[in-house]
């Protein structure tokens, strides 16, 4: 079962792409770096600034984030909508999946639980 | 030096632990001096504590949960004779100790018998359904069994030295934290589960894995057995879930052991988010207990009534339609810690809605059974329990999904009942059906099919006798957990469920000596084709036992049941021409699993009680295991063509005359 | 590919799944890299949990400081530069040993290296400062969660880090071959997935816990 004789026209592994010239390649992971500092630089402004309509911030920030992380899927994991990336993507949007109903479903749950069972310390605080 | 480890950590004074673990550590001591005396180690060593093979760590998982599951069992037997005489009375068991009995009982037979079960089962079988040589990781493999073992090693070693937890087996905080529990229990629960859940999730990535990358020649996603697809489903359940148990372990360790806040009463802590972190968890894990089981039935009831599976499709779209719901339920184990009537609904109906799927699984099994010619061996037997018990225990699920029901039957003696209702009716049953199956499969003879069917009809009529009685006690108000208790009304139903634990030990000892006794005759037993049962998947194309590449030559599949349309062909026309062998390569055996298993549980029982130098030398012992594993230069052997060709000529002989038998051409 | 002629059996391979006939076990390099590309989901998952807790404790200062108070941002920005330098010249090391250049692949994985302790050292001065003003993990629920959220990325890059100089001895002991690469592949996913998991922890834990 060694590399070499295999050459299936099916899958990519996850983090390999289908170009193989180091010109292309190089020029890629400097798109996604450039990218990358753009939008962080911008996270960090906005974060800090008074020029922008303060409740927007969090949304913002989240939505700077999740650009954030595409440009690394795509310029340094090589995430692609190709065929051959079929497999590593569903496995990414189970992930993603699981990671939304676990962070999500935890905080819907816990912010009705704080309000009929708030932790000791807060009854204790409720009683003073 | 030692931490907190002394010699008051020996129960001296407590006779119950002291006799069984010194009786244990005498027979353990025996069996070890044996194997040495005898000669045996070298060919333990190199064909099963450093074999990477699947079938043998298959074997060494079911193994292990097999005897876990008569400590498991020794537990449930010293809880029900407890509480068939604790009537206005405090029984023989006090509390700090009976509470450790049913902590230790639930964390074993959770962790320790049913996982192990089912992905020993899985492990043995499921390269073989795909045809292929062995499944995607090997080595990690062989690390992802030992550290299990490490586990229960570590669980069992809290009986003599040391205590075990007294929280139940999930330690919910506050109970769990210092304050409350300051003793080395808690932290034994903690680190044997951490350091097996790394093992779990190593063989949920390598069955992931293996059924999505590894199939053989022509096998697409909707030619897989059933049985695979529930690998796929259970294994997708493993990699998401048990991050959320390591995490949430991890906070309570941290908790314990460096003063965080996470679940503290004080610091602002909060107890809550334990129940919801560890029950995100804990539901998604009784579906990977279960879905295995699911796949076993979909494998053992077409081949006993001789028919193809009904409604393959709509088999696999339930077993992933469980899947994902199985992780939208989990609220429901603890509807009445206060989430309010909308979280309650939402997750109450999606607890209900996941029934329906299971429904459709139960129809496909009776339609496959209908208009067939069913052979009643023991495998079907405990398809057919499976069917009639876990579908009351469902019911039973279906009843306590309703919220309101539930704040009657929350942690009464009901929700035990119906939890043990679809583990035992579900899961182990399940796990023998499979083991009477593939049996035969694994070891070249079958088991003895009237101590099987013994042991059948004992455990099935003992579980009845033992959990009916559960229910009622239930309704009629009683609590879970109680070491002692003083309402008459409840005293007649404990003492028929300790006669039906009576029936189930008898059970589980007939089982055994199915076992003892089949060992002896074996060779009456002896099943030489390789396909004792007629079945329909590839994992009976191959001898019994089979080589350790599995298939002389990966076949090229051609529809669903891939071996039934080869033996179909053979029937009519002869067995094929031999095929053209070629060299094997085969991953070659590592000793990186027990080695790794040995320096975690130093560490383990180190962090346990505190003995700070041990820690580090175990971690850099693992390390080290880790660094001097992947410096290896010859990690696969090669079996030469020739040797392939004698191997397998002999299964095809063997065939060949079984066919000649039958008076079909050869 | 998916021509009826091609296959002999009955049935045509659904187009639902895959649509391609089964052309029997991927390669060593696709299977190692897609039980990698697993894992790290479910470690994405394990950290989605101390996210979770973090989210839920936010508030749970139990009278001590908040992050407001706490969090100094340049040095976030620091360890950010640093973490996204470190994914690039992770990219240009892995360039380096599919062309084969051991000299560059050294070079990219050194400068690799440097970078992440770069990182660790400006968290580890973090992590001693708030300890030093009282701000420790055992001051409140929020401070618990803050820690064992950044402390797991921390400990996850140090481990990185002793991955990674295993790798650059196993490529100057034994060269490119084909095991190499292929824990190369995994070397480098688990890199960049830190840093996308730093981008969540800059962006929720430091920057909007600032602004709260």
């Amino acid at each position: 079962m060694s590399d070499q004789h295999l050459h299936h026209p099916a899958d990519l592994a996850p983090g390999d792409e289908e170009e193989v010239r180091v010109g292309p390649r190089l020029l890629g992971y400097c798109i996604g770096f450039g990218l990358a500092i753009i939008l962080t630089a911008t996270s960090f402004f906005i974060a800090g600034t008074d020029l922008v309509w303060q409740p927007s911030i969090p949304v913002a920030l989240v939505v700077l984030a999740i650009a954030q992380m595409g440009v690394h899927l795509v310029f340094f994991i090589h995430i692609t909508t190709d065929p051959d990336n079929t497999n590593n993507i569903l496995a990414l949007a189970f992930g993603l999946l699981i990671v939304f109903l676990v962070v999500g479903g935890s905080l819907w749950i816990m912010d009705n639980l704080n309000q009929n069972m708030p932790p000791m310390d807060q009854i204790m605080q409720m009683q003073r | 030096m030692l931490g907190k480890l002394t010699w008051a950590a020996i129960p001296f004074d407590q006779p119950i632990p002291l006799i069984t673990g010194a009786a244990v550590l005498v027979i353990v001591l025996a069996v070890i001096a044996w194997v040495v005396i005898a000669g045996h180690l070298p060919y333990l060593w190199r064909e099963w504590i450093t074999s990477v093979d699947h079938k043998r760590i298959g074997v060494m998982y079911t193994l292990l949960a097999l005897v876990m599951l008569l400590r498991g069992g020794s537990d449930a037997i010293m809880m029900r004779a407890q509480q068939a005489i604790a009537y206005n009375s405090q029984g023989y068991l006090p509390p700090e100790h009976y509470n450790q009995i049913f902590s230790a009982h639930g964390t074993i037979m959770i962790f320790f018998v049913g996982m192990p079960l089912v992905i020993g089962l899985m492990n043995f079988v499921v390269p073989l359904q795909l045809g292929v040589r062995d499944v995607a990781f090997p080595t990690l493999n062989s690390v992802g069994f030992w550290l299990t073992a490490t586990g229960a090693l570590l669980v069992n070693v809290s009986l003599v030295v040391g205590e075990f937890a007294r929280t139940g087996w999930l330690p919910y905080p506050p109970l769990s934290e210092m304050t409350y529990s300051p003793g080395v229990g808690v932290d034994y629960y903690l680190w044997s589960l951490t350091i097996s859940g790394v093992g779990t999730l190593v063989a949920g990535i390598n069955l992931v894995t293996t059924v999505l990358k590894l199939r053989t020649k022509g096998m697409n996603y909707l030619r897989m057995p059933i049985f695979c697809w529930t690998t796929l489903a259970s294994n997708f359940l493993i990699i998401a879930a048990f991050p959320i148990l390591t995490a949430t372990l991890a906070m309570l360790i941290l908790d314990r052991y460096l003063g965080f806040h996470f679940f503290t009463n004080e610091g602002g802590g909060n107890v809550m988010m334990f129940m919801n972190l560890i029950w995100a968890w804990g539901h998604p894990e009784v579906y990977i207990l279960v879905l295995p089981a699911f796949g076993i039935f979909s494998e053992v009831v077409p081949t006993f009534s001789g028919k193809p599976l009904f409604g393959y499709r709509s088999m696999v779209m339930a077993t992933m339609a469980i899947c994902i719901i199985s992780f939208c339920v989990w609220l429901h184990h603890f509807f009445t810690m206060g989430a309010g009537p909308n979280v309650n609904a939402i997750f109450g109906i999606a607890s209900m809605i996941i029934a329906v799927p299971t429904g459709v699984k139960i129809y496909n099994w009776l339609f496959t059974m209908y208009g067939g010619r069913i052979r009643f061996a023991t495998p079907m037997m405990w398809s057919l329990g499976f069917m009639v018990t876990f579908i009351i225990g469902g019911l039973t699920g279906v009843l306590v999904a309703v919220p309101p029901a539930d704040f009657l039957l929350h942690n009464s003696m009901f929700l035990i009942a119906h939890f043990h209702n679809v583990i035992i009716g579900g899961v182990l049953f399940g796990a023998f059906a499979g083991y009477t199956y593939w049996f035969p499969k694994a070891f070249g003879f079958r088991l003895h099919e009237g101590w099987g069917k013994a042991g059948f009809w004992f455990s099935l009529t003992g579980f009845y006798v033992t959990f009916i009685p559960l229910y009622a006690a239930g309704f009629l108000g009683m609590t879970r957990r109680m070491q002692h208790y003083d309402v008459a009304e409840w005293r007649p139903w404990m003492i028929v469920a300790a006669i039906g634990m009576v029936l189930l030990s008898i059970g589980v000892i007939c089982q055994v000596i199915q076992l003892v006794v089949s060992i002896r005759d074996r060779e009456s037993l002896r099943d030489v084709t390789g396909d004792p049962w007629d079945g329909r998947s590839l994992e009976w194309a191959t001898a019994s036992p089979p080589p350790a590449f599995n298939f002389a030559v990966m076949p090229d599949v051609e529809g669903e049941d891939a071996y039934w349309a080869i033996k179909s062909r053979a029937r009519e026309q002869g067995l094929s021409r031999a095929p053209d062998y070629r060299d094997i390569e085969m991953p070659r055996n590592s000793p990186t699993g027990f080695v790794c298993a040995f320096f975690a549980t130093i560490m383990g029982f180190a962090l346990i009680w505190h003995i700070w130098w041990m820690v580090i030398l175990g971690g850099i012992g693992a390390f080290a295991t880790f660094v001097v594993f992947a410096w290896r230069d010859h990690d696969e052997y090669v079996i030469p063509a020739a040797e392939v060709a004698r191997i397998d000529g002999l299964n095809r002989e063997s065939r060949r005359a079984a066919l000649a038998l039958a008076g079909r051409a050869s | 590919m998916t021509d009826a002629a091609v296959y002999i059996g009955h049935e045509k391979p659904s187009q639902l799944l895959g649509g391609r006939p089964h052309e029997g076990p991927a390669s060593k390099r696709i299977v190692t890299g897609y039980g990698f590309w697993i894992f790290l989901l479910s470690d994405i998952v394990m950290f989605s949990c101390f996210f979770a807790a973090h989210a839920v404790l936010i508030n749970q200062t139990a009278g001590g400081p908040r992050g407001s108070e706490l969090f100094d941002l340049r040095s976030v920005a620091a360890e950010t530069a640093f973490l996204l330098l470190s994914s690039f010249t992770c990219g240009l090391a892995m360039i380096a040993a599919d062309v084969r250049s051991a000299k560059w692949y050294q070079i990219g994985m050194a400068v690799t290296c440097l970078l992440g302790l770069g990182f660790l050292a400006l968290e580890f001065r973090e992590f001693a400062d708030l300890v030093g003003r009282g701000a420790g993990p055992t001051r409140s629920a929020f401070l618990s969660s803050f820690f064992t959220l950044v402390g797991c990325h921390g400990a996850h890059v140090t481990a990185g880090i002793l991955w990674l100089l295993t790798m650059m001895a196993q490529v100057f002991a034994k060269g490119f071959r084909a095991d190499i690469m292929r824990r190369l592949l995994c070397f480098a996913l688990f890199w960049h997935a830190l840093d996308i998991i730093w981008v969540a922890i800059f962006s929720v834990v430091y920057l909007l816990g600032s602004a709260a």
